[in-house]
């Protein structure tokens, strides 16, 4: 059971993580891995927010493989932000390779604290 | 070396155009065009035919099922193996999370012979990128569960250890997807020479 809700978390997160990609690349261009940046804040957001649901009691363990671990888990990636932070260093961009780093960080710090703060207002 | 791949051309990819890319032509790499980008494998599903010139109209699905279907198994592929690792390895709440630094560090090295192997050899198969790149090795690191530790850490009194780990984290995925890169694409070149 708990294997399945990882599955279908993921499932469902890769795709959602692909097409934002596309969206946002299509609207802000493909200068700056906007696309990545913006489903690692998200995926942040959203996993702060489960994460303070759960310890709140205001949602189980299950709704946590689900939605954490799988499809925040997948709608969220390393790989592809370090590819595309070595693709710009390697390309002559290092500022915006460093900047893809600072940023990236800061705003998925900040975003994971954002959604557990919000979890603690609704249901702390 | 261009695209690397035995396909034709699209419109969208057009080897050795570095220019600014129009409006719409946003299933070309986003860096370099000719080069591979894990999440752009959007393009070579749509390689089988001419890409229409995509218009701003036009919603990020158009075209993309085959990719989107091939994505979303591999990465309930992904999810599930960084799952069974975090079984595997279970680190406490409050301790350095190593198995999911193992995970990312292996998954950005993993993500580097991959595209490595595909710009310099192709893909054997025009969804080979979407399943493994975006899909699989997407599904398989995880960027929300890095930042989620990282605050949990800073939260309960462990600054150190959760700016440890946050540093620890950035240093190998970078240094491993720098390093399987370049290592894979040595590899190949000495093998059989550049195509």
């Amino acid at each position: 059971m708990n294997w399945l809700l990882v599955v279908a978390g993921g499932m469902a997160g890769a795709p959602l993580r692909f097409l934002t990609d596309r969206f946002v690349q299509s609207r802000l261009g493909t200068a700056f891995p906007w696309g990545t940046f913006t489903v690692n804040v998200a995926g942040s957001l959203v996993l702060g927010l489960v994460t303070g649901a759960v310890a709140a009691g205001a949602a189980s363990s299950d709704l946590y493989l689900l939605l954490g671990t799988g499809l925040c888990g997948a709608l969220t990636t390393y790989s592809t932000f370090s590819y595309e932070t070595l693709r710009l260093a390697a390309d002559g961009a290092r500022w915006r390779a460093a900047a893809n780093v600072a940023a990236s960080v800061a705003a998925g710090l900040a975003a994971v604290s954002a959604g557990a703060a919000l979890a603690e207002a609704l249901w702390g | 070396m261009t695209t690397g791949a035995p396909r034709p051309a699209t419109t969208d990819a057009t080897p050795g155009s570095s220019a600014p890319h129009p409006a719409g032509a946003h299933a070309a790499d986003p860096h370099v065009a000719g080069r591979p980008s894990p999440h752009t494998g959007a393009s070579e599903p749509s390689a089988e035919r001419p890409a229409p010139a995509h218009s701003r109209t036009q919603p990020p699905w158009q075209g993309q099922w085959p990719a989107v279907g091939a994505i979303a198994l591999g990465g309930g592929v992904g999810a599930a193996l960084r799952y069974g690792a975090t079984l595997l390895w279970p680190t406490a709440p409050g301790t350095f999370p190593a198995t999911i630094l193992l995970v990312n560090a292996v998954g950005c090295a993993l993500m580097g012979v991959l595209m490595a192997l595909i710009t310099e050899r192709g893909a054997p198969h025009p969804l080979l990128r979407p399943f493994l790149g975006t899909g699989v090795l997407g599904g398989f690191t995880t960027f929300s569960t890095y930042t989620a530790d990282v605050r949990h850490l800073t939260d309960t009194g462990r600054l150190p250890l959760g700016l440890a780990y946050l540093a620890a984290t950035l240093l190998a995925a970078l240094a491993a997807v720098w390093a399987a890169h370049a290592g894979t694409r040595y590899a190949l070149t000495r093998r059989g020479g550049a195509r």
